[in-house]
């Protein structure tokens, strides 16, 4: 058991007080970005990436993966309480958690959601213990075609799995391509597209664009529907908390299904959002007690909770194995791995024992500590809510400002950020996706790079794309899922499709 | 979207699919751009491999076509979204918070982080949050002291301090 000892060497390298702490840290950070408004996930890692430069990388990993955690769980706190999803992926846990909370029960509803997120994490992790260093070692034999051709899936399955226009979606993409190309070619080392600015040069970065876009973007959106919240208040003390839990293991079939659907959605760039989705539809659909969901039931927040944190959590694995991260806040990660001078990908495994299995350590441990922290202190969490927006607004303004200059110590970067912030509002108003445009933008130079590559070694000949049994199929699959909106519309003429009843609720993520 | 009964009386502003008309002719524009910068950088196969602009020539085009294609559905499409893109009421609130924002990124550029912060602050609590001018400056000292012991000392980060450093007596 390779695996077994590994994961025994990542908890050795954790278990100091210092990462522990960090743990802590991480974890309280994340359940309060999680919360508030215009900071999540992916910008919360984004400000604080910054910070971590001088840490060693495993700590700084430690610290910003627990982030994570924490912003999953905590986006389950203001959806149950506050019937706001505090992050896309937490919308699905609305329809039931927030009805249980008006009847009284949102002690129940959140130690539900909180038990099904650490589960789904749980389900997830396991996955990557076992399957990423085999997914790592096969991915060792993969060339420059081979490796442009998953970026090109990564792009290709936006398009065929995302929800809303696919031109969209294309655009965003492509835009992020674009962005990520600006400044100096590192093989001719011509300048490109810096039209004589000097600012220009550096390029744009991808964490800049984090935090105009996902930050200022969703203040500007949270302040048009003028944000008044009115919470229910929560209650959790130990005997509701084990009175759920003595409940909670008859729903073990929802779980598990909705575990693999996260991890399945995870891998694949889904990301957490669509996953909590068709967990919930899938609950609705089979379940026994189906036709009550909407009105307060416990089955309703377990499906999609399980799912979006085995989905965030599953994100990781193609991020480490393959260095593709499978969704914006595995992008930003991994852009830290580049910064901290680690190069992601297949060799990690080999190359940085410790980090690796450190990361995979502190995602069993950092879960259990999450599951801690939330369970004890949502009172806490739950009062920040009521603090007014016009304290928190220019607060979270003045954060995203400081995390935009301290990633290059330019001022230029600060007003970047405010046209990012723009971009954000119009795009999340017209329903572009923006995960593709940041994945994009992370991935650009790597993508050109491996395209690079690829065609140098065929004398620009694009059939090297077929030129095996590995490339070609990973390239027909990309293709497949590119013209997939065109091929379900045959498809729907032939046979008239089911309607998907929860396609209005659905973000554009 | 159910925003007509909250505001009150007739939404007016923009049809949605003019807005969107508008952001894919943007993109339709960036994606020419694109397309002609990397053709002059060369998008074409030189004597040592691919040149610089061969892989952005080939993203502008699909800017192009996706900036167009949307163009044309939001024009001509058959499910015209014809909804207010937003009224005048959440323009304004929008802009309550953009400009000022405006302003204080301008503050930073002369007054540096923490003071620049720290008016911002308390002037969106005075004006937009209606609190008493006194809690505003306490919460917005706060604040920013807390910033400072984080990033000047703990972290050892230094932020901007303008170009007028009016902190500089601190020694930071």
């Amino acid at each position: 058991m390779d695996a077994l000892n590994s994961l025994f060497h990542g908890f050795a390298v954790i278990l100091t007080p210092t990462n522990f702490l960090l743990m802590v840290i991480g974890i309280t950070l994340g359940v309060l970005i999680g919360v508030l408004p215009g900071l999540g996930g992916a910008n919360g890692v984004a400000i604080l990436l910054p910070l971590t430069f001088s840490m060693s990388p495993t700590s700084a990993i430690i610290m910003l993966s627990c982030l994570y955690w924490g912003a999953l769980f905590g986006g389950a706190i203001t959806s149950v309480l506050f019937n706001i999803p505090g992050e896309p992926w937490s919308v699905a846990t609305t329809f039931d958690g927030y009805p249980m909370a008006q009847k009284g029960r949102a002690g129940e509803a959140l130690t539900a959601a909180f038990t099904s997120s650490f589960v789904g994490a749980f389900v997830a992790v396991v996955m990557i213990t076992f399957l990423a260093p085999l997914v790592a070692k096969f991915a060792l034999r993969f060339g420059a075609p081979e490796f442009f051709a998953v970026y090109l899936l990564t792009f290709c399955s936006f398009v065929g799995m995302g929800k809303g226009s696919p031109m969209k979606i294309l655009a965003s993409m492509a835009l992020g391509f674009a962005l990520a190309c600006v400044g100096m070619d590192t093989v001719t080392g011509q300048l490109r597209m810096t039209f004589g600015f000097e600012e220009l040069m550096r390029g744009f970065d991808f964490l800049i664009a984090v935090i105009g876009l996902f930050g200022i973007g969703e203040i500007l959106l949270s302040m048009e529907e003028g944000l008044a919240f009115s919470g229910k208040s929560a209650k959790i003390n130990p005997t509701v908390v084990l009175q759920t839990w003595k409940q909670l293991p008859k729903f073990w079939v929802t779980s598990l299904r909705s575990a693999v659907v996260g991890i399945w959605m995870g891998i694949t760039p889904g990301g957490a959002t669509p996953a909590s989705f068709m967990s919930y539809g899938l609950a609705k659909k089979i379940s026994k007690s189906g036709p009550k969901f909407g009105t307060g039931e416990i089955e309703g927040v377990v499906a999609p909770e399980t799912a979006a944190h085995a989905a965030g959590t599953a994100a990781l694995l193609p991020m480490l194995a393959l260095g593709i991260p499978g969704s914006p806040t595995a992008a930003v990660l991994l852009g830290g791995l580049l910064i901290w001078g680690l190069q992601p990908g297949p060799l990690l495994f080999t190359e940085q024992h410790d980090f690796v299995w450190g990361l995979v350590a502190s995602m069993y441990l950092g879960n259990l500590v999450g599951l801690a922290v939330v369970l004890t202190t949502v009172p806490l969490f739950a009062s920040i809510l009521r603090i007014p927006f016009a304290i928190i607004a220019p607060v979270i303004i003045v954060i995203c400002g400081i995390g935009a200059y301290t990633v290059n110590n330019a001022m230029f970067d600060i007003w970047l950020m405010l046209v990012f912030g723009l971009v954000g509002y119009l795009f999340k108003k017209l329903d572009y996706p923006l995960a593709p445009l940041v994945l994009a933008l992370v991935l650009g130079r790597n993508a050109e790079d491996a395209f690079r590559q690829a065609m140098l070694s065929s004398q620009g000949d694009v059939s090297i794309m077929f030129s095996n049994g590995l490339v070609g199929s990973i390239t027909a699959l990309a293709l497949l899922l590119l013209f997939w909106p065109l091929i379900s519309k045959i498809i729907a003429k032939i046979r008239p499709p089911k309607v998907d009843e929860f396609a209005a609720e659905r973000p554009v993520d | 979207m159910d925003q007509n009964s909250e505001s009150g009386g007739i939404r007016t502003g923009v049809p949605t699919y003019m807005v969107d008309a508008v952001v894919a002719a943007v993109l339709l524009a960036l994606g020419l751009l694109v397309t002609v910068s990397s053709w002059k950088l060369g998008a074409t196969w030189t004597s040592d491999g691919p040149g610089s602009g061969y892989f952005p020539f080939g993203i502008g085009i699909i800017i192009c076509i996706s900036g167009g294609g949307t163009l044309f559905q939001a024009l001509f499409g058959k499910k015209k979204n014809t909804e207010i893109f937003v009224d005048n009421e959440q323009v304004r609130r929008v802009l309550q918070v953009f400009i000022p924002a405006i302003f204080y990124v301008a503050g930073i550029a002369v007054f540096g982080v923490y003071i620049a912060s720290a008016v911002y602050i308390a002037a969106f609590m005075i004006w937009l949050g209606k609190f008493s001018p006194l809690k505003a400056v306490i919460a917005a000292l706060a604040v920013n002291v807390t910033f400072f012991f984080m990033f000047e000392i703990w972290f050892q980060v230094p932020l901007y301090k303008g170009v007028l450093d009016p902190l500089s007596f601190l020694g930071y």
